[in-house]
């Protein structure tokens, strides 16, 4: 198919969306990503039965952390689709990025940047798969 | 188990508002099982305060620890050495465990980071219930092992009130009324006679309106 989808976003493969913990999605944060989404297989479709269920609810309980610190829920995303949608894995990808791009960077690096002058350098997001 | 649940998040903060090095304390008794304060918790909470902490400009150091207990004096000797080097410790144990910290630590502040709410148990996964109320004169085997002091609201020893209905409680339709549990379960048991017994005014010093309590096993003292 050879979609491209925007070069901002980096991959980050686990076996299941079941795998992907809350601390997982904090650290993320923490290193500085400016947006995380979680793509997880369609729901009823997990080959583990819950996995993509259970990660829903994690992206849940980290989007309300993420509120009260300050970061914003908005900042994180769980989408579900199958690997066949190839377009629509695309369209998420540009969806989040835009979504990103109208926050801004990450508000840990907002600090940073006032004594170092944060340049404008390409938001950095992560996907995890 | 003691049963607990995270304090918000920003209350914590509150309390550290003025510490730029701190411990978070986990404790891997209860509150690990019912995850309010294993190592787990103290991996989240001290990345959600070190986030929040960032975003605000004042970066602050945290240093995870997770003890075997800290209702034990041996196990909090496992972080004296290095304890007074920070400026509060923010520990996620239960009510104990805070105060047993801050009894053997005595220079530096501790805060606690989740609420301990009851003795219970896991129902399912994710879902905790109240089971005990520790009034120190367990009465179970007359009740068909059925709590009347922590399963009734009010806390009766002789039957229902006129607010059970449909097998519910009148403090919440969602609460199930203990004596209809413990009707219920003597019925199973073919021991309804059980009922007439009549349990006396209780007798209530061996519970909290006695005070703090103690117990000496004079057999395991040193």
């Amino acid at each position: 198919m050879r979609l491209s989808y925007p070069p901002n976003i980096k991959i980050i493969q686990v076996p299941c969306t079941g795998k992907v913990d809350v601390l997982y999605l904090l650290k993320s944060f923490q290193r500085g990503a400016d947006g995380v989404y979680v793509a997880g297989c369609m729901e009823g479709d997990c080959h583990y039965l819950t996995g993509n269920l259970r990660a829903r609810k994690r992206v849940e309980f980290t989007k309300k952390i993420l509120d009260e610190i300050g970061i914003g829920g908005e900042r994180l995303e769980m989408y579900n689709m199958s690997a066949a949608q190839g377009p629509r894995f695309v369209e998420i990808a540009k969806e989040m990025t835009e979504r990103i791009k109208k926050l801004g960077p990450n508000p840990i690096k907002r600090v940073a940047s006032a004594a170092l002058e944060y340049s404008a350098t390409p938001e950095k997001k992560e996907c995890v798969v | 188990m003691i049963i607990g649940k995270g304090k918000p998040i920003k209350n914590i903060l509150a309390m550290i508002e003025n510490c730029s090095k701190i411990i978070v304390a986990g404790c891997r008794g209860c509150v690990t099982v019912c995850s309010a304060g294993g190592e787990k918790e103290v991996g989240i909470l001290s990345a959600a305060l070190s986030l929040a902490r960032e975003t605000d400009g004042k970066p602050i150091e945290i240093k995870e620890v997770t003890l075997e207990r800290q209702c034990d004096p041996e196990y909090l000797e496992t972080i004296r050495s290095f304890v007074d080097e920070y400026e509060a410790v923010v520990s996620i144990a239960c009510g104990a465990g805070v105060q047993f910290m801050a009894e053997k630590f005595r220079k530096i502040p501790m805060y606690p980071g989740i609420d301990t709410n009851f003795i219970g148990v896991t129902e399912t996964q994710g879902v905790w219930t109240e089971r005990c109320q520790a009034c120190g004169d367990c009465k179970l085997h007359i009740t068909g092992g059925i709590c009347p002091i922590s399963r009734c609201a009010k806390s009766l020893l002789n039957g229902p009130c006129g607010g059970s209905s449909k097998g519910k409680c009148e403090v919440n339709p969602e609460v199930d009324c203990g004596w209809q549990l413990i009707y219920d379960r003597l019925k199973e048991l073919g021991k309804l006679d059980q009922l007439e017994i009549i349990i006396p005014i209780n007798d209530w010093s061996t519970g909290r309106d006695g005070g703090p309590r103690k117990i000496i096993r004079e057999d395991l003292t040193l």
